[in-house]
């Protein structure tokens, strides 16, 4: 009983909690306006990339296929390390959440870009050649013909990325940009408990659990429709 | 590009900025010099090169032990204990939601509270691994599931027991349809290697940054950056290949 109280007494302080809390509100905010204002970015590019592809323009696609595989194999954070401690050697020094935005976007461009142009190459093609011998402009037979039947495709993919996107926002840490998980390791400098690192989790988990559970049966699905 | 045009006019400016005092050759562009400097990547090159390592040492256990403890616990869950489901869907959950970064620093830096003291290979390969591990019992279960019920009826039929069902006519086929799935997840819970550098672990990019820091001069970051190009770019293109395998729709789809 006494080691018990002693586990909460470090790990779950409601003391510590309340103090620390306005910290952590202010982490929150930036935590959410990180992934607000990357999300519709990511996957605007992603979905440039994926029409631009689907032109079949050879060597176009050589190169969109070279962007996506090199942003999908770089660590986010090497990328992030990057453009904030290497660029200023060039003259360019990046705000951290600029910085920020610009690492996620582009590595993100890779994945969303992936998973719409998979899904567009899923379509069967007589969709785009009947479209085609309708007269549509083949920006329309994109975007009103091929993409609504690609995006009920990739649903799944798109849904886990995006849930990856806002979980992978904490790196932000690392470049000290004052978002939920930093705010707690600041936190805990005024604590001297391990109370803010339970909350962070607590907070996260709580926010994202509903979405996670709705992507695992997102993907069930899909693995029931492939057997 | 600019500078570069006009190279006669700039060229006092830009040797004064790629001068670092030591006498090094003076007439170089601020890219090559600062990304690609040759003295600099031959002095710490080693020291990089070791990051790497450790990088490959704990991709290759994170991926042993995230796997195989998904395997393990989506046979539990093939078992249809009730305590045992609960407590696997309770750390599937927990695990899946989390960032990673959260998981690492909490392993690390709250755990000590508990009286448990990690070594920050131990705390990166620990968290990376019970990550990889939610998500590879899903996986798994999920394609389990997948399994029609008519085989194991069938495998019934013919006197058939519990695990020789499923070691012999389930697990194959349920493999099969998880790989590519799991083949993804792997590789991209797998840059996460990364994050160790965030407990001070001696990694690829931990190396790199310390060096960086040192050298006052990003060459090393360039390297590893390549480094981290040679080691996933074929995981990646391979997992497409794989992708493609996984569903015929992929392959025979039109074109």
């Amino acid at each position: 009983m006494d080691s018990l109280q002693l586990f909460l007494a470090n790990f779950a302080d409601w003391d510590s909690f309340l103090m620390i809390w306005p910290l952590l509100w202010q982490g929150l905010q930036l935590t959410a306006l990180l992934a607000v204002v990357t999300l519709p970015i990511a996957i605007a590019v992603g979905l440039a990339i994926a029409v631009a592809y689907s032109f079949h323009n050879r060597p176009l696609n050589v190169a969109l296929l070279i962007w996506i595989d090199l942003f999908r194999s770089f660590p986010v954070l090497v990328l992030l390390i990057l453009i904030f401690y290497g660029l200023p050697f060039l003259g360019l020094k990046l705000p951290s959440f600029t910085a920020c935005v610009l690492a996620l976007t582009l590595n993100n461009s890779g994945y969303y870009g992936e998973i719409f142009r998979a899904g567009i190459e899923a379509v069967p093609h007589g969709q785009r050649e009947a479209a085609r011998a309708l007269g549509l402009h083949p920006l329309h037979i994109i975007f009103l013909v091929i993409l609504p039947q690609a995006l009920s495709r990739v649903l799944a993919p798109l849904a886990s990325n995006s849930l990856e996107l806002v979980k992978t926002t904490s790196i932000a840490a690392l470049v000290a940009l004052p978002e939920l998980l930093r705010s707690a390791r600041v936190a805990q400098e005024q604590t001297y408990n391990p109370t803010p690192l339970t909350a962070v989790a607590v907070i996260f988990f709580v926010l994202l659990w509903p979405f996670a559970r709705w992507v695992a049966r997102l993907e069930r699905d899909m693995l029931m429709r492939q057997r | 590009m600019a500078r570069r045009a006009s190279r006669a006019t700039t060229r006092r400016r830009i040797s004064w900025h790629a001068s670092d005092g030591r006498g090094r050759p003076r007439d170089v562009s601020p890219l090559l010099d600062n990304f690609f400097n040759r003295q600099i990547l031959a002095q710490y090159g080693p020291s990089v090169l070791a990051g790497f390592w450790l990088t490959v040492e704990v991709a290759l256990l994170t991926i042993l032990a995230g796997v195989g403890t998904g395997l393990a616990l989506a046979i539990v869950r093939a078992m249809r204990v009730r305590a045992a489901d609960i407590a696997i869907t309770i750390f599937v959950d927990v695990f899946r939601t989390l960032p990673q970064l959260v998981i690492i620093i909490f392993v690390y830096f709250g755990l000590p509270y508990a009286g448990l003291q990690l070594s920050p290979f131990a705390a990166t390969v620990l968290s990376l691994g019970a990550v990889l591990a939610a998500f590879a019992t899903e996986i798994f279960w999920s394609a389990i599931q997948a399994i029609p019920q008519g085989q194991w009826d069938a495998a019934r039929s013919l006197g058939l027991g519990f695990f020789q069902i499923l070691f012999k006519v389930i697990l194959p086929q349920a493999v099969r349809l998880a790989v590519p799935l799991l083949a993804n997840r792997a590789i991209s819970i797998t840059k996460g290697t990364a994050l160790g550098t965030a407990v001070s672990l001696p990694e690829l990019l931990g190396r790199a940054e310390s060096v960086m820091a040192i050298a006052a001069n990003p060459s090393p970051l360039t390297l590893a950056a390549a480094f981290y190009l040679v080691f996933f770019v074929p995981l990646v293109v391979a997992s497409r290949w794989l992708e493609g395998l996984g569903s015929p729709k992929f392959l025979h789809g039109q074109r």
